[in-house]
């Protein structure tokens, strides 16, 4: 088995599958206890815009990829906060224009864009050492944040209206929250690309609540699950030769799925 | 008597419909005010607006004698119990520390001071013994103590609780109103709540709100007063003397 590692890609692969884990398992904590998943969704597919642009301005898609996925966060949080449309709708309309966006900018594109499938999908075997060191700067920034506003967003999670009258700046921390998840889900794109995105930040992070009810423990456990399982995806998607961010996805979901069913029967027996 | 709310002409509208109309409103330090009303009637709205949540479409407010956006950290403030997600992650010691954060900048970990207060509140509201344990695993009555506590770790001059029996069950419901009274001793207290019987019981003062605000500083409402403010005749149970809020009639 540790012959695959001899391959520098592989290498790489096992890096990126444990620095995604550690964000996706501090922000993951935060879309599911904030219950804020759709909107996560809505970030990460509105972020195909940024991609498109990047490539139609020829640059790295990663560069065009921060700034929006970025911006759609912020106008995300302050459409759904600010207008009277539902959060649900504004989520659903954002989400297809940044597609939209993306779309258009590539069909402009002169040629073939040649690894669209990697974001969409994503492909842990593609990224490269400089890609490496964008997602231990991104790691870093996010775990600095998170540990010194950790009062902060715990307050503007549990309790908004509280923490407003308290004196908590909470409208900026809650588009700062959005921003780190903005950052969290351009970590995640060459796991598991844009559309998976969403299965990896709520699945580790909603099983380690069944495990403990306190909130630094259930960003410790998640990241474990997430480090865990995005390996054995990774491994068994070398073994049969199937793409690794949707065999990724697969282990978490069959986990998550007899956990659950198991749990259910171990109640009703008890019951 | 210290003014601690002061409301004057204030009108809200949510587009074409007018939520408040034309309220007037003072509070006094010390007062004990519950404010009934039908669902709807705008009740969780008056308070929104006295912390200044909500802005007026016209009117003065003023919250211990300013702008409720610069006084409103005094005041401590309970929102209504369905708000709330209670499978959150989060400890009893942790809820009511929250209530430490005005004036803490990031990276600051609470003081002794802080850890002193919340014991201090948790102590007052019997729920010390229960720091540890996680909010999901406590009663409803437990939940709401906690959450006073947390609005007492500040030393509150002003007492703000948005339907604070929802949850609570009737046993418990009466502990948690002696609670009030004696908390009543030192600070003002607004209380706003559907259940007529248990406001009329603990209050000093009642106000009815349902659109328009009807009070007179008093804890009698006439007949009439109820009547406008639910649209219709409304039996009310009188409690014998010492807590009528209906006037011998």
């Amino acid at each position: 088995m540790l012959e695959i590692l001899q391959y520098d890609f592989m290498r790489n692969a096992f890096l990126t599958a444990i620095l995604a884990s550690i964000a996706c398992g501090i922000i993951g904590v935060y879309v599911v206890v904030k219950k804020i998943a759709s909107l996560t969704g809505g970030i990460s597919h509105a972020s195909f815009g940024g991609i498109g642009l990047g490539y139609f301005l020829g640059t790295n898609p990663l560069y065009g990829l921060i700034p929006f996925s970025l911006l759609s966060a912020v106008i995300m949080g302050l459409v759904s906060r600010r207008s009277k449309v539902s959060e649900d709708t504004a989520t659903s309309i954002l989400w297809s224009l940044g597609m939209a966006l993306g779309i258009i900018f590539i069909s402009m594109t002169p040629g073939y864009a040649p690894d669209l499938m990697t974001y969409l999908f994503g492909n842990i075997l593609t990224v490269s050492t400089s890609d490496l060191h964008i997602m231990i700067a991104l790691n870093a920034l996010i775990v600095i944040i998170v540990y010194a506003l950790y009062k902060e967003f715990m307050a503007v999670c549990f309790d908004e209206e509280f923490a407003l009258v308290i004196g908590v700046a909470v409208e900026r921390i809650y588009l700062l929250l959005l921003c780190l998840i903005a950052l969290t889900i351009v970590l995640l794109i060459k796991v598991v690309g844009i559309i998976l995105i969403i299965a990896l930040l709520t699945m580790p992070a909603s099983l380690s609540a069944h495990y403990t009810h306190n909130l630094r423990n259930m960003m410790y456990l998640s990241i474990c699950f997430g480090a865990v399982f995005s390996i054995m995806g990774l491994i068994l998607s070398y073994t049969l030769d199937i793409p690794s961010g949707a065999t990724i996805i697969l282990v978490m979901s069959a986990v998550y799925s007899i956990h659950f069913i198991y749990d259910g029967i171990r109640k009703k027996v008890h019951a | 008597m210290t003014k601690i709310i002061e409301l004057q002409n204030v009108w809200v509208k949510y587009g074409d419909v007018t939520i408040l109309e034309d309220i007037n409103l003072t509070v006094y330090d010390k007062d004990f005010l519950g404010i009934i009303g039908p669902n709807g009637g705008g009740k969780s709205t008056l308070l929104k607006v006295i912390l200044g949540l909500i802005t007026p479409d016209k009117g003065i407010v003023k919250l211990l004698g300013d702008k409720p956006e610069k006084t409103r950290r005094y005041v401590g403030y309970v929102p209504q119990y369905i708000s709330f997600n209670f499978t959150f992650p989060i400890s009893v010691w942790e809820v009511v520390l929250m209530g430490r954060m005005n004036n803490m900048g990031p990276l600051k970990k609470y003081s002794e001071k802080d850890k002193q207060a919340a014991q201090e509140a948790l102590t007052k509201v019997k729920m010390l013994e229960y720091k540890d344990r996680q909010i999901s695993e406590l009663s409803g009555g437990q939940r709401q103590r906690v959450l006073i506590a947390r609005s007492l770790v500040i030393g509150p001059k002003l007492l703000i609780l948005d339907e604070p029996a929802t949850g609570v069950d009737a046993v418990m419901q009466k502990e948690f109103y002696e609670l009030l009274r004696e908390l009543k001793q030192h600070i003002a207290i607004i209380m706003v709540s559907h259940d007529i019987s248990a406001v009329s019981i603990y209050v000093d003062k009642v106000a009815c709100l349902n659109r328009k605000l009807y009070y007179h500083s008093s804890k009698e409402l006439s007949p009439e007063d109820i009547e406008a403010a639910y649209m219709c005749p409304v039996e009310i149970l009188a409690h014998g003397t010492p807590h009528r809020v209906l006037k011998t009639h």
